[in-house]
């Protein structure tokens, strides 16, 4: 028995915690109490800044407000607390602050619904005029105010290289104003303005944009998709789009249980069924080219997806398939054969 | 305040807002069953030791596992481990190798000499135990720990029951047993042995003993009747497994024929090929999957050589040979003759077929009650004579060391409320942590280790230990493959994902804590919670 065991009491209980690289259980969970602490996330940390903090008026379970302290905590960790925030209207805006209250806990400014990044540039450069190089800018938005009515502001942001951080919460819809179409809004969704009416019920095919390969297309240094889904690979983007100066763009995607239908408990499990199923792809682009791509874990068929939300409910109406189901599907095939999205088996 | 134009209000925080009054349900933390411990018979607490052992502080893993069990380095290398079959990561992949665990830790303990705590109170109540076998001295050290004077009587040479004069020593080396035996009587139990009891009352009375608990196990073999030769050599497995400990080796001859399909038969098919047997043939009257042996235990053996004649009765014995009917299942599953007759050459017949309770030290007391051959006992391992309680082999149950150690367990907590005139009420059980309790995406997929199987050849010739162990890296490795099913393991994913902040994180060991004045009530702590350790429940409105 001995001889077999040359190992065998060369640790102490201290060492344990740090001698397997493998951990069953800190692999995909926010904290791990086996790893040291640089290991770990800034969300499991007690130090953590809340930069949103308790008593904001966001719904239950709303995946933006999470979305949106996942990403500003790790931003005010990697700026060591010196961060400013502009803030589109939207959602995000209204609920952290209906004047004279605001959950925000670092310098904050609201700007208009189309004009974050502009506005952003601005503070960047009066910084810059000051010489507080230390002090960095993020501009955030909705969809709404990012895809459409922003993107003249974001583009011109991106074509001078200003050194500002954007971040887009991807909720698929303009959800402040009651959930009305945005071109970030998924065919077949069932918005207020794409109403479950007509020969095309919902949100039409063959419409709208996708901003991370519009800012990849500006070729400014750092892209990213990322998801409440998957938090590890949120900070790790966000931190690395901090180490970099000049032009930054990350969407994040945010399930909003209210605009979406679905159950409040539900929103990291949606969010991770989106990159399950290949419907949301999770990148990384520098200077115009995808660098690396977060891989499918368990593929999903987007049925899966699809059926936890009411807004596709018109979709499995009846007893047989809707035809554009399979279309969804067809969209994450295609998603998942330009990124890559599968490991070969 | 002087205000700016057109303001005129003062800026404040949204802590102000209390949200928590939105709420419909709350979260609130929960401890649940385990199944691995609601599986065990000699109920460990499996989710507690892992956890420990997984940051590698061992001892406190022994510590918590000897809370229930005190042989665990036994216990690692005989049980049948039902934990491991109740395992929801076997749903994930495969089940946590919690034995092999067990054992690690176990042999950990004996290498490094820890030991047990002797009771910081004396009760000065005298409790008797009969019977050093794996129930008499898991009920020896539980009642010592609660401070009883306790003395076993053993009437064999030396301490382990069946683990000893059974088991043979390629399974569990004997020094295994002397050592987690030392450390009971290192507590200040007394063992004598060569004492066998043959009149309990009479023997109560003279050592003015307050209880007894009697754990005799099952040792007279149970014969069946086959005509034999009078030249014809046939044995019984428990003489034979028995006199591999005492002297003299059994002669079984270069043929042996193993009569029966239990573990027994088993063992003795290749004990005989470890003395030199060429041929051991276990003669079986059913089928591979109705044998009472377990799998892996009849896979052991066929790698070694053993064979196995299925579905035949043995008809007659005669000098160097024996007569085989062939049988066939009926619908219902029994077996059946065929008339199909055969003839095996062998030297000797060793019937494997059961064992009986020896209850003549019973014989005078009133109020007992005997059904089938085994002693009643009710729920708190009390036979029908009050103050005597009974367990393992010679009450009605599996026959398994764990189950021993469990009835052990259980008998002390009984009798020393007994001791004090009270009734032992257990804790309630919590809600069973089911798979559906659990959220495995946070789960990293990892196969079981396998534990070194010895060389074949080794093991054939020699009585070395065939399974051997984990070493410090591969059982690190497999304790942290526990899902922590229903019970919280610090993995700060309700800390993280609370889109209203608030998860109190109260740091290493203190878990966390909700703050209702903002929780919304909106679940995703609960959804995300990898071990299901948070539900939620309606507010009250
Ligand atoms: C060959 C074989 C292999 C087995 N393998 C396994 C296995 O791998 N895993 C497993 O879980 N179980 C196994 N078992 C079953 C297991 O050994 C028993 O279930 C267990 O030992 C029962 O424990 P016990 O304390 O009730 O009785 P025992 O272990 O039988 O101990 C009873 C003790 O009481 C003593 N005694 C008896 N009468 C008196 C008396 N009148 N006065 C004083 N002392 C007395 C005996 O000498 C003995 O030491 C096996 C059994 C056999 C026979
Ligand atoms: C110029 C202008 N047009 C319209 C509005 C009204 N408005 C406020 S928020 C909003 C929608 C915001 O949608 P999005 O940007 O996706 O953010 P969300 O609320 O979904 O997070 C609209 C249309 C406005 N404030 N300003
Ligand atoms: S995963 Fe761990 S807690 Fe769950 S049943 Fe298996 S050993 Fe027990
Ligand atoms: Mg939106």
């Amino acid at each position: 028995m001995e001889k077999d065991n040359p190992m065998t009491s060369e640790t102490t209980p201290g060492d344990g915690v740090q001698k397997l690289h493998f951990y069953q259980k800190g692999t995909f969970t926010v904290g791990n109490r086996l790893v040291s602490s640089d290991e770990r996330s800034v969300q499991s940390s007690i130090d953590r800044s809340n930069a949103l903090t308790c008593g904001h008026r966001a719904c239950q379970g709303c995946g933006e407000a999470l979305g949106a302290r996942y990403a500003i905590d790790t931003a005010m960790e990697a700026a060591g607390g010196n961060l400013i925030a502009v803030n589109a209207t939207g959602c995000l805006e209204v609920f952290t602050t209906p004047y004279p209250e605001s959950a925000w806990q670092l310098p904050w400014l609201h700007s208009l619904f189309g004009n974050a990044a502009a506005v952003a540039t601005g503070v960047a450069a009066a910084m810059r005029v000051k010489g507080r190089r230390e002090v960095r800018v993020v501009a955030q938005g909705g969809d709404g105010g990012t895809t459409d009515i922003g993107l003249q502001c974001l583009s011109g942001m991106f074509e001078r290289n200003d050194d500002v951080l954007y971040i887009c919460y991807d909720n698929e819809g303009y959800m402040n104003t009651g959930v009305q179409r945005s071109s970030a809004t998924p065919p077949a969704a069932r918005t207020a303005t794409t109403p479950v009416l007509g020969d095309e019920p919902g949100n039409v095919f063959g419409t709208g944009k996708s901003v991370p390969k519009i800012a990849v297309a500006h070729e400014i240094p750092y892209v990213a998709t990322a998801t409440v889904a998957d938090l590890r690979d949120l900070e790790a983007k966000v931190k690395k789009a901090m180490s970099i100066h000049g032009a930054r763009y990350i969407q994040i995607d945010v399930p909003c249980p209210l605009g979406w239908g679905a159950a409040s408990h539900e929103t990291i499990h949606l969010a991770r069924l989106a990159v399950e199923t290949g419907f949301y792809p999770i990148f990384e682009a520098e200077h115009g080219r995808v660098t690396s791509v977060r891989k499918i874990r368990h593929q999903v068929p987007v049925t899966e997806y699809l059926k936890l939300q009411k807004r596709f409910a018109h979709l499995f109406k009846g007893d047989k398939v809707d035809p554009r189901v399979a279309r969804l599907q067809a969209r994450c095939d295609a998603n998942i054969a330009e990124y890559g999205l599968l490991d070969a088996a | 305040m002087e205000h700016p134009y057109a303001i005129t209000l003062d800026v404040g925080t949204s802590l102000a807002n209390h949200t928590g009054s939105w709420r419909t349900k709350r979260p609130v933390y929960v401890d649940r069953l385990p199944p691995c411990n609601a599986a065990c018979p000699a109920g460990e607490n499996i989710q507690a030791w892992l956890f420990r052992a997984e940051s590698g502080d061992y001892e406190a893993a022994w510590r918590k596992l000897t809370e229930n069990n005190p042989l665990p380095a036994i216990m690692g290398r005989v049980c049948y481990h039902p934990c491991q079959g109740a395992c929801n990561r076997g749903e994930v992949d495969e089940a946590v190798g919690i034995n092999s665990v067990e054992r690690f830790l176990g042999d950990e303990a004996l290498k490094q000499g820890w030991g047990f705590d002797k009771p910081e109170t004396e009760s000065g109540k005298r409790v008797l135990i009969v019977g050093a076998g794996p129930s008499g001295l898991s009920a020896a050290y539980h009642l010592r720990r609660l401070g009883h004077q306790v003395t076993i009587k053993e009437a064999g040479p030396l301490p382990g029951g069946m683990m000893r004069f059974g088991i043979p020593k390629y399974r569990l080396p004997r020094e295994i047993i002397d050592g987690e035996v030392k450390r009971i009587t290192d507590m200040g139990v007394a063992i004598e042995y060569g004492v066998k009891v043959d009149d309990i009352a009479e023997t109560m009375r003279e050592g003015r003993f307050d209880a007894a608990f009697l754990a005799v196990g099952a040792h007279i073999a149970k014969r069946a009747y086959i005509p034999a030769g009078a030249a014809a050599r046939v044995l019984d497995a428990v003489s034979v497994l028995h006199s591999m400990e005492d002297g003299e080796k059994p002669m079984l001859g270069r043929r042996v024929v193993v009569y029966g399909g239990g573990n027994t038969a088993l063992d003795v098919a290749r004990t005989a090929k470890r003395l030199g047997a060429e041929e051991a043939v276990i003669v079986y009257r059913r089928t591979r999957d109705k044998m009472p042996a377990h799998d892996f235990e009849l896979e052991e053996a066929l790698q070694e050589g053993v064979l196995v004649k299925w579905l035949s009765t043995i008809r007659n014995v005669e000098e160097g040979e024996i007569t085989v009917e062939r049988m066939e299942l009926d619908a219902s599953g029994f077996p059946q003759p065929t008339g199909e007759i055969e003839t095996l050459a062998t030297d000797s017949v060793v019937l494997a077929l059961g064992q009986d309770v020896d209850l003549s030290l019973l014989d005078n007391v009133p109020g007992l009650e005997i059904d089938k051959g085994v002693v009643k006992v009710g729920p708190n391992m009390m036979t029908g004579a009050p103050g005597i309680f009974a367990g393992g082999d010679m009450v009605p149950s599996e026959r398994t060391v764990t189950v021993a150690v469990g009835h052990g367990k259980k008998a002390a907590r009984h009798i020393d409320a007994w001791l004090r005139g009270e009734t032992y009420e257990p804790a309630e059980k919590h809600e069973l942590a089911s798979f559906d309790k659990l959220n495995t995406w946070y789960y990293d997929d990892a196969p079981r280790t396998i534990q070194p199987v010895l060389a074949d050849v080794r093991r054939t010739s020699t009585f070395e230990e065939v399974v051997g162990g984990l070493d410090e890296t591969n059982a690190l490795y497999e304790a942290r493959r526990c899902l922590s099913c229903g019970n919280c393991f610090e993995c700060d994913n309700c800390y993280g994902v609370c889109p209203d902040n608030s998860v109190i994180k109260l740091g290493p060991g203190n878990r966390f804590k909700f703050n209702y004045d903002y929780c919304k009530g909106c679940g995703v702590c609960a959804a995300e919670c990898p071990c299901g350790a948070i539900q939620m429940v309606p507010e009250a409105i």
